[in-house]
């Protein structure tokens, strides 16, 4: 294998980077914030304060119900990221094509925790080690719809656990499709060339 | 069953923490840590759009969330959901909680995992501030060409399953 890829599979021997200083509140919770306030104000004017206690009190309800789901949630996230062999995975990827690769892909997306930041640069690992478009896309698709730790942590609190599953039984199919459509569209001839977006010198 | 569901995670939870301990106090400390620092990063985030997604479904006009998005809406609210699940932007929270709040103000709960599916895919933001410098390029807008169908797919095969 080629020493540039090595270099680059090493990133996944690694837990994932967290390169942005987190800040406690960003600009999109603040954009929330502000909406969620003005929508209280409006209910506490419209409804009078009676409803509006009534609303605040089942809130906070749901809100506490759903701490020790989150904290088991974040802490999955925090020992899998620890203990996933990330290297073999992208190596059975790499090697596999055909509907296997697509279903590794699939399940690998179903495990992975964490956010863009651990997703993107696996995919990118994905196509340095040989996989086709099509299993990359599959990867993607399944973390970002059928991940469990995103439907652990957010929507089950939001949704409760009946439309979670539902939602999730509805999407099970959808990696699969997307990676099927992904590769009849490059057959059909999408210039996906140059994966690694560096030029190809062979040593 | 929302209390299986607790007493099924923290099995998981415990039985990875083994597979860490097996690895190492060093693996287990770590992977603790990470888990407790991201809660305690979530929290301020979660408690703000619960109880605000809350208010915020009660605000919501209702006679015109169940014309556009609701039940009787079929494609055409499915469409527009999608469209509005690709363009709200932020995280997660925003993302959920948008769509919580519509399914309690009304909308069908077709459209609602429209879009939902929509936000996870398309989010505008995460596309281009994170995948585009991530991915190569063209990868990227294959994975947005043959995406766009999916939120139509998982509301369909949502209706033929029928409601949870």
């Amino acid at each position: 294998m080629r020493a540039a890829t090595l270099n680059r599979l090493a990133i996944l021997n690694q837990p994932p980077p967290k390169p942005r200083r987190r800040r406690a509140f960003d600009w999109s919770t603040l954009a929330i914030a502000a909406l969620s306030l003005s929508a209280a104000a409006y209910v506490y004017w419209r409804d009078g304060s009676g409803h509006f206690f009534t609303v605040l009190e089942s809130d906070i309800w749901l809100f506490v119900t759903m701490l020790p789901k989150v904290l088991a949630g974040c802490l999955i996230g925090g020992f899998i990221t620890l203990l996933l062999p990330r290297e073999l995975v992208a190596r059975w990827v790499g090697g596999e094509s055909g509907m296997t690769g697509l279903l590794i892909a699939m399940a690998f997306g179903f495990m992975l925790p964490g956010g863009p930041f651990t997703a993107y640069p696996i995919a990118g690992a994905f196509l340095l080690v040989g996989a086709d478009a099509g299993t990359v896309v599959a990867f993607l698709v399944s973390w970002s719809l059928i991940g469990y730790t995103r439907a652990l942590v957010w929507e089950l609190p939001f949704f409760g656990a009946d439309f979670t599953l539902w939602r999730i039984i509805a999407a099970l199919p959808l990696p699969i499709i997307a990676g099927i459509l992904a590769r009849i569209v490059v057959k059909a001839g999408f210039p996906v060339k140059a994966p690694t977006g560096e030029p190809r010198k062979d040593p | 069953m929302m209390l299986l569901i607790d007493i099924l995670l923290w099995l998981f939870v415990g039985g990875l923490a083994l597979a860490a301990a097996s690895r190492g106090r060093i693996v287990l400390n770590e992977g603790a840590r990470a888990g407790v620092i991201d809660f305690l990063h979530l929290l301020p985030r979660i408690g703000l759009g619960v109880i605000g997604s809350g208010f915020i479904a009660e605000a919501l006009p209702k006679s015109m969330i169940a014309p556009w998005l609701g039940p009787e809406s079929a494609i055409m609210g499915i469409a527009l959901a999608t469209i509005g699940g690709a363009l709200t932007p932020g995280g997660p929270v925003v993302g959920f909680a948008l769509g919580a709040a519509a399914l309690k103000g009304g909308a069908g709960a077709p459209q609602v995992v429209a879009f939902t599916t929509a936000w996870a895919l398309f989010a505008v933001h995460r596309l281009v501030l994170y995948e585009v410098p991530m991915m190569p390029a063209r990868v990227v807008w294959l994975r947005a060409l043959v995406c766009l169908p999916l939120p139509f797919i998982a509301a369909g095969a949502a209706m033929l399953i029928g409601k949870p």
